[in-house]
């Protein structure tokens, strides 16, 4: 039996997350003293020596991007942690935020301090009310102690629009406005929220960096894969018989994933596909299974890491039911700010609906395929670009499932 | 109307707070009355087409008069393919609605949300934001019976 690596979730269980001193007993807030005694520069050096990598399913070193925002020339910038958390499957920052709210508030205050802001909000989706409330007392409990210094965290809460994860949007939304993504460059780091610099980092990615100076970039970065590091909190959902999170370094199989770490296929049923990274993820068949999980091994077969969700379906599944049941979540979550997703999302739900009622024809394939290419390339956000991607490996992969209702 | 000019008043002054007050007159009513909106958009000195504009554009946010106890029910796949639609069909019969509707007494209001963070435990309905899971239509009547 594989074993589980818990770093980010090393308080699980074990403290009382609405008790701060729990967390201070546990070694908690020590690398943010550590950091303030470090140069702005080291730290930042620290962080991206560590090699860790954007858990919100961008990939991008998270060192290299706080230097952006280190460099800029700004009277104010911004610190934002991502808990938006609305990719179907996914509830790993859900996890950190109930279990450990202390060590995302640390990590915050860390980047706060790496860049020169004073300012932080958490933007955490309305179907956490109770999430909410946890990170208030978390934050009130921090002040009190005076751990934070003088960085401030404000949290504000999502209102059930998937495309607000994406940073700009989620931007936009924070200055209250309807949520739609800008236009880029410029990039957030650069010329984010009320046009200041402004990190934007995901829960997981924040929640890892206090142990990330505790025990040193040299560490961390030899755990797992080379070129994504660390341990992934997925989130296993689906037709598999533990239906749970897990956390694990990334330099394991999907097969291990499903097989040593869920428990396989209840009921002695066979496998069929696994999609991992959330409803955009591509669908991965059999053939594919001995992939390793860390973000360029699944970007080279053309599947995604994305949140570490993990969504198994077994020989019995319908492929064209669920990617139909998929790109109606797409034509839903469509903004609407650019053409070839506003009308791509729905086109595309017309198709594969149309398919999954026996009423399409081999030229629907075509279509499909074309379709789906054109909006990977033409959308203005990663919404619309990802969208195609569970039709577009369905399509590859288990094609006859389409012919088959044709 | 005075009440709810007291309650978004007090998001004025916040940056970005028109959001939060919506929030704040959705915890109040469960719903975001339209002449609240009106009120939103001359405390915050925007058109009142900006106003609803940022309303309706967040599907958390509901418009207009909804039930005391808003039951929303997850499609998302994993809650899909764990059996939702048996779910859903059984809370309509229950409830003698179809989801999007309000039952005839005001008390429950029957929608469809998106993955609400609980897949866990699919399939998942929430009432009023708390999740309920591990759902079978047997387990729907109790459930309701809690809903005083
Ligand atoms: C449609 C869409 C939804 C997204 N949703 C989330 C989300 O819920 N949480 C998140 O952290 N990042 C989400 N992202 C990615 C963010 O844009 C951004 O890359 C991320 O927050 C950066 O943080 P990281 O570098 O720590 O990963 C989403 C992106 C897109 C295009
Ligand atoms: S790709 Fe879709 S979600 Fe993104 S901006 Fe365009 S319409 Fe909006
Ligand atoms: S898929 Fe239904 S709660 Fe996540």
């Amino acid at each position: 039996m594989a074993e589980e690596m818990r770093i980010l979730m090393r308080n699980y269980g074990k403290i009382d997350p609405l008790n701060i001193d729990d967390y201070l007993n546990a070694g908690g807030y020590k690398s943010l003293e550590k950091a303030r005694s470090m140069s702005q520069k080291d730290l930042i050096e620290e962080v991206r020596k560590s090699g860790l990598r954007g858990r919100g399913g961008a990939g991008f070193n998270t060192g290299m991007k706080w230097n952006f925002s280190y460099s800029a020339v700004a009277d104010q910038k911004y610190v934002i942690c991502n808990a938006d958390e609305g990719e179907p499957g996914t509830y790993k920052d859900r996890l950190i935020m109930e279990n450990d709210p202390q060590s995302v508030l640390e990590g915050m205050a860390i980047c706060g301090y790496a860049i020169g802001s004073n300012q932080g909000y958490i933007y955490c989706r309305g179907e956490y009310p109770y999430v909410v409330e946890i990170l208030n007392t978390a934050i009130q409990q921090a002040k009190e102690k005076g751990v934070l210094g003088d960085f401030n965290i404000e949290v504000r809460m999502g209102a059930g629009a998937y495309v607000c994860g994406e940073e700009s949007a989620l931007i936009e939304s924070i200055e209250g406005h309807r949520g739609e993504p800008r236009f880029k460059p410029p990039f957030p780091p650069v010329i984010g929220l009320w046009g200041k610099p402004t990190i934007v980092n995901n829960v997981e990615t924040f929640a890892n960096i206090p142990v990330i100076l505790e025990k040193g970039a040299d560490w961390y970065a030899g755990i797992g894969s080379k070129s994504y590091p660390g341990t992934k909190l997925m989130t296993l959902t689906g037709d598999i018989v533990k239906r749970t999170f897990i956390e694990v370094p990334t330099d394991i199989t999907i097969r291990q994933l499903i097989y040593d770490f869920g428990g396989g296929i209840p009921e002695g049923k066979k496998f069929k596909a696994v999609q991992i990274g959330g409803t955009s993820g591509g669908f991965i068949p059999e053939t594919l299974l001995d992939t390793l999980i860390d973000f360029d091994s699944m970007a080279a077969i053309g599947a995604t890491l994305g949140s570490g969700a993990v969504f198994v379906m077994d020989e019995t599944r319908d492929i064209v039911d669920v990617t139909n049941r998929i790109t109606k979540f797409f034509e839903h979550e469509s903004c609407g700010k650019c053409s070839p997703c506003r009308e791509g999302t729905k086109r595309m739900h017309e198709i594969v609906d149309k398919i999954n009622n026996g009423l399409g024809s081999a030229t629907d394939l075509d279509l499909l395929g074309r379709l789906g290419t054109v909006m990977s390339k033409a959308c203005l956000c990663g919404l619309g670009q990802a969208a195609p991607s569970p039709v577009l490996t369905t399509l590859q992969h288990f094609r006859s499932e389409y012919s088959n209702k044709l | 109307m005075a009440d709810y000019k007291e309650i978004v008043s007090k998001y004025k002054d916040i940056p970005g707070g028109l959001i939060e007050a919506y929030h704040a007159l959705q915890k109040e009513y469960n719903y975001i009355p339209e002449e609240a909106i009106e009120v939103a958009a001359q405390v915050f000195g925007i058109p009142k087409a900006k106003a609803y504009g940022v309303a309706s554009f967040y599907s958390y946010f509901k418009i207009g008069k909804r039930g005391q106890y808003i039951i929303r029910m997850c499609e998302s796949a994993p809650c899909h393919v764990a059996g939702a639609d048996q779910v859903l069909k059984t809370l309509e019969s229950c409830l003698g609605i179809k989801a999007g509707e309000t039952t005839a007494d005001g008390k429950f209001t029957l929608e469809l949300t998106e993955c609400v963070g609980q897949c866990q435990a699919t399939p998942v309905i929430t009432i009023n934001s708390k999740p309920y899971g591990d759902l079978y239509p047997e387990k729907i009547s109790a459930i309701l019976g809690e809903c005083k």
